[in-house]
């Protein structure tokens, strides 16, 4: 046993223990600035917000000695069951939870409430780790890509039905973690393209941006048609529009009581034909994918308005309203924004100083001590303050992707990317949004937000990899 | 096919997005200062502290301009929530559209208070007072307004009102709502009155509430109290004249020889300075602009006229000490003065006449004789000469420029100049006759009513005079006073002991002289009437007076616009002052009332 924690010590990584540990009180001590009173008490005063934080980071870091004293098999061997019980309670959270702010994600266990969300991120890792890692998996193939996608959307649905689209959406972290095993680059330029083309309806409206994507679509086209490899008759290219415009003409004309939808549906079934044809003839699938682009372009420009209304809660389209510009909310949710923008920028270089800040202190800023909690660093270490923990989480998740590259199995590699890339999709998110460079999505930022959910899931999704890099010499299998 | 390199464009991404950020916060927190002051205006307020502004006295301790609370109703918009505005509007009771309109000017600020109703009433306070945390976001905030007991010397006394761009702009002292004296004593001596202003510092939060001090009240200011002023007015006298001034236009302008102190300066028509305080006071304020009798031109030291006959004793005075006359020489008057084509006409009265008797019967032949033989006197050597010897001694009288009185837009009346003779007529094409108007104080030159009244007390005085001036002193400041100063005139006392004879008679000379009918018994008034021509229409009516003959306790003018003869109008008036004055009673209360019932109607 002295032996084992003896290795235990020698092997882990120092660099990732430090900077967790660093960030953990570095972030207790601006969640103790947030919510500071001058009549409050002790510091460990449990009544108060700093004082129950103080009591999950001693809890966190017993969690973190027992992750690193277990067997690191035991992740590897109970990642399914674990992720079986985690999806279980976000059922239960849905069904059986009370509801607040407007979300059923917490089960109250006497004093204590449970985020089950923040656990599932790490269940997911390791379950997606284990089904990525196994020897037969391929990422091409369309079975196993359908599996690992089960994998993701079930958790990922369950937590948007809580009402909890933000922690859903760190899911697409993934996408990360794919690319490094094999996932065409492609897939992420498309996803990029989807995330621009999506935007780029609200603020344009579907129909202008179906119309841009089809006419850039058709350009596309009639540039490689005009190639003389391909060499497809002016007259057939000429053609090409009339499938959408007959219908439109129709639509207009007899005043066609039903969405615009119906002319690029009619439009998309004519071109089908012809196209599938000439790909089967000449074996080349390049006129189908500019199909397809144009397909999916409109399907999210024309899904756009249906996701607004029926998958978001009214709050979360005035966020992404807001942060376009369309709206002006200064009293609402922009104020949020508005304030935190004025409390970070008033830090200047060195910061007012810890306990300093006017705004944090005299809660300008809601949410200051969860969601907003990078406002108290901005105002009181000032820019630099700010760049050193930017840097350090910078450090911390090349760190973790240097570290996975060092496994020697494909589980710990895929985990180790896993979590670097969910603390990466949480800093983007979390730091953009309270300097202006991301929509309101309320999710925490990792070690410093304060809850204790959110520190132990992010500390278990650490140590764990901490522990399986400690181990790594240690076969898994 | 190793994939390990794609870790490369993985970290690329990180590090991509950790520049980007670090950018932005450079940008926000280095570069972009408005952040700072937004968090500044957020989350600190000034609570100002107005000092009470000092009040005024009279020379006899009577207050005369008050304070009184008043109290404004407040706004931070940032912290106003479900507002029933129609509940609020029933309780403060004002015009829905002003109200909204005064709200929109709020907004442009969420966290600075606004004054969004000034100066509601005492019982629209107490009724609002309970209902107040209905509506949060509004407080009331206790100010202090003017109150003129006397209801009396608005012009003198002047009033207050907000700043207004421009006094923003010349001094950073002031603030949106804060007030400013515009006009007279209030804004003369604004710096001592207003005091300085002080406040204190609080750190708030996002509510507006209050968490505590700003460092300890590191930058909390002191306030400093307004300071008192005693006047040099007579309070029931200003009063009184005014009262005497009732519905006709004109000055009354009474001096304490002795020390220059001003008793009363009355300009008619006026108003009740109480009306350039409260809700009302923008459309009072306009009524008086458009008012066509011009209520706010303060006449007795911006109206100028020509002084008429008053303006003998002071050409009297000049021939003396030119010895060019003596009090024996004898002038004839024929109804009037006729040399070379032009007739100055007078009035019938016995002929020839010394120079005493010519005061007291106002004779205008003997005065063009008198001023062409001391223009012609040919100890100067040219006419030019006589007529400069002659304008230093006007000069030294204090015509022609402003007397220098502690109050703003003091007019300097008109002096003539050699240099405009020699434009109208030529250089040197004047003669003694061509300006012969001057010897009965017509023609090119004019003065204020103070002017006269200043003459009035350097004949009380037997040659000199103090700066004519409103202030006594200022509470517990040395006063800086060094505008009062001594005048003295190149004139013998025994010149003055005979105009003085002279202008005793005017009043208690009997039959034949101007103003016979108007002595007291035991006031020994000395006067000169004056009717100055008014090319416009009807003259206007001037006296000038001091009274007792020996040791003059009070010097006056009065100008009475298209009043008529001197005598007829100016001079009771004066008498009453007079009288009223020295004994505080009216024995002659027929008198009083012909003046007062006395209306002249001005067509313009």
């Amino acid at each position: 046993m002295a032996r084992k924690v003896e290795n235990i010590l020698r092997n882990i990584d120092w660099h990732i223990v430090v900077i967790y540990v660093f960030l953990v009180f570095a972030g207790w001590l601006n969640i103790y600035s947030a919510v500071f009173d001058e009549n409050a008490t002790s510091i460990f005063d449990a009544g108060q917000k700093y004082g129950k934080q103080l009591i999950w980071i001693i809890a966190a870091f017993l969690l973190a000695i027992g992750v690193l004293i277990f067997d690191s098999r035991f992740y590897f061997k109970f990642a399914y069951i674990f992720y079986f019980l985690i999806i279980l309670s976000l059922v239960g959270v849905y069904l059986f939870a009370p509801e607040i702010k407007g979300a059923r994600s917490w089960f109250e266990v006497g004093p204590l409430r449970v985020q089950p969300s923040e656990f599932a991120k790490l269940a997911t890792s390791a379950v997606v780790a284990r089904f990525m890692g196994r020897y037969d998996f391929k990422i091409n193939r369309l079975s196993d890509i359908v599996k690992l996608g089960g994998l993701l959307a079930l958790p990922g649905l369950l937590i948007v039905m809580q009402g909890d689209a933000g922690s859903a959406l760190v899911f697409s972290a993934f996408f990360l973690v794919f690319y490094r095993e094999g996932m065409p680059f492609t897939i992420i330029l498309l996803g990029v393209y989807a995330i621009l083309i999506f935007a780029l309806s609200i603020i344009w409206g579907g129909l202008i941006l179906s119309i841009i994507a089809v006419v850039l679509c058709y350009l596309a086209f009639f540039l490689y048609g005009m190639q003389k490899a391909h060499k497809i008759s002016i007259v057939k290219m000429l053609l090409v529009p009339f499938a959408f415009v007959i219908p439109a003409v129709v639509y207009r004309y007899f005043h066609i009581d039903s969405s615009v939808v119906v002319i690029f549906v009619i439009g998309f079934v004519i071109l089908f034909v012809p196209v599938a044809f000439y790909t089967y003839k000449k074996r080349v699938p390049t006129l189908l994918i500019i199909f397809g682009i144009a397909l999916g372009s409109v399907f999210i420009s024309q899904s756009v308005e249906y996701v607004f209304t029926n998958l978001l809660e009214a709050h979360q389209r005035t966020r992404i309203n807001v942060f376009f510009g369309l709206e002006s909310d200064p009293q609402g949710s922009e104020f949020n924004v508005i304030q935190s923008k004025i409390a970070i920028g008033s830090g200047d270089w060195m910061g007012k100083g810890f306990l300093n800040g006017t705004q944090t202190k005299n809660d300008f800023v809601p949410e200051q001590s969860t969601d907003f909690i990078f406002c108290t660093i901005g105002e009181e270490w000032g820019f630099l303050g700010s760049f050193v923990i930017i840097g350090l989480f910078v450090y911390l998740i090349l760190r973790i992707m240097y570290d996975a590259e060092q496994q020697r199995t494909a589980f710990s590699r895929i985990y180790g990317y896993s979590v670097a890339s969910i603390l990466f999709f949480h800093v983007l998110i979390n730091i953009g949004m309270t300097i202006g460079l991301m929509p309101v999505i309320g999710i925490p930022l990792p070690f410093f937000s304060y809850g204790g959910s959110s520190l132990w899931g992010f500390t278990l999704l650490l140590f764990i990899f901490v522990k399986l890099d400690a181990n790594r010499t240690e076969l898994i299998q | 096919m190793d994939l390990s390199n794609r870790r490369i464009l993985l970290s690329a991404i990180v590090i991509g997005v950790a520049l980007l950020y670090i950018a932005r916060l450079f940008y926000i927190q280095i570069v972009d200062d408005s952040y700072k002051l937004d968090a500044l205006n957020n989350s600190r307020r000034f609570e100002v502290h107005h000092p009470a502004r000092g009040l005024i006295y009279d020379r006899n301790g009577k207050l005369i301009v008050a304070n009184e609370a008043a109290y404004d109703l407040m706004v931070v918009t940032g912290q106003i929530k479900d507002l029933d505005t129609a509940e609020l509007l029933s309780i403060i009771n004002v015009n829905k559209d002003l109200f909204l309109t005064e709200l929109k000017k709020a907004q442009k600020s969420r966290f600075r208070p606004y004054p969004i109703i000034k100066q509601i009433s005492a019982e629209t306070y107490a009724r609002l007072q309970e209902r107040l945390f209905d509506f949060p976001g509004f407080y009331v905030q206790t100010r202090t307004v003017r109150n003129y007991p006397y209801h009396c010397g608005a012009l003198v006394l002047g009033y207050i009102s907000e700043v207004n761009n421009d006094d923003i702009k010349k001094d950073s002292y002031y603030e949106q709502g804060d007030y400013i004296g515009k006009i007279g004593l209030e804004k003369r001596y604004e710096s001592y009155l207003r005091g300085v202003k002080g406040g204190n510092y609080y750190q708030v939060d996002v509510k507006g509430r209050v968490k505590g001090s700003l460092e300890d009240g590191k930058y909390d200011k002191t306030v400093v109290l307004g300071k008192n002023i005693t006047t040099t007015l007579d309070i029931e006298l200003q009063q009184y004249g005014e009262k005497l001034m009732q519905n006709k236009k004109g000055s009354i302008v009474a001096i304490d020889p002795k020390t220059g102190e001003i008793l009363a300066l009355v300009s008619s028509p006026t108003f009740d300075p109480n009306s350039m305080v409260g809700r009302l006071v923008s459309e009072n304020y306009n009524k008086l602009v458009r008012d066509p009798l011009k209520p706010l031109y303060n006449r007795p030291i911006q109206g100028v006229y020509p002084p008429g006959s008053t303006f003998k004793t002071v050409n009297a005075l000049i021939g003396l000490q030119e010895e060019i006359v003596t009090q024996n020489t004898m002038y004839g008057c024929l109804s009037g003065y006729y040399s070379g084509g032009l007739h100055v006409g007078c009035h019938n009265h016995v002929s020839p006449i010394n120079l005493i008797e010519s005061i007291k019967m106002s004779c205008n032949a003997y005065y063009c004789n008198e001023f062409r033989s001391i223009m012609d006197a040919p100890k100067y050597g040219s006419v030019r000469e006589g007529f400069l010897k002659w304008q230093s001694y006007i000069k030294a009288f204090g015509l022609g420029k402003p007397l220098g009185i502690d109050l703003p837009s003091e007019k300097s009346g008109n002096i003539p100049r050699a240099e405009s003779y020699d434009r109208t007529y030529g250089k040197n094409r004047w003669n003694s006759l061509t300006i012969v108007s001057l010897a009965i104080g017509q023609g090119e030159i004019t003065e204020t009513p103070l002017q006269m009244a200043n003459i009035a007390a350097t004949i009380a005085n037997k040659g000199y005079y103090y700066t004519p001036h409103l202030v006594k002193e200022i509470d517990d400041t040395v006063f800086d006073n060094s505008f009062i100063q001594r005048h003295d005139l190149p004139i013998a006392k025994k010149n003055f002991d005979i105009v003085t004879e002279g202008m005793y008679q005017v009043v208690n000379g009997g039959p034949g002289a101007t103003a016979w009918w108007l002595a007291i018994k035991g006031l020994d008034i000395c006067g000169k009437t004056g009717t100055a021509q008014n090319p416009h229409g009807e003259d206007h009516s001037m006296f000038m007076a001091f009274a007792p003959r020996n040791n003059p306790k009070i010097a006056i003018a009065v100008c009475v616009e298209n009043g008529g003869f001197g005598a007829t109008l100016a001079a009771p008036m004066a008498v009453l002052m007079i009288e009223k004055y020295l004994t505080d009673t009216i024995t002659n209360t027929w008198r009083e009332q012909q003046v007062l019932e006395k209306s002249i109607s001005y067509k313009n």
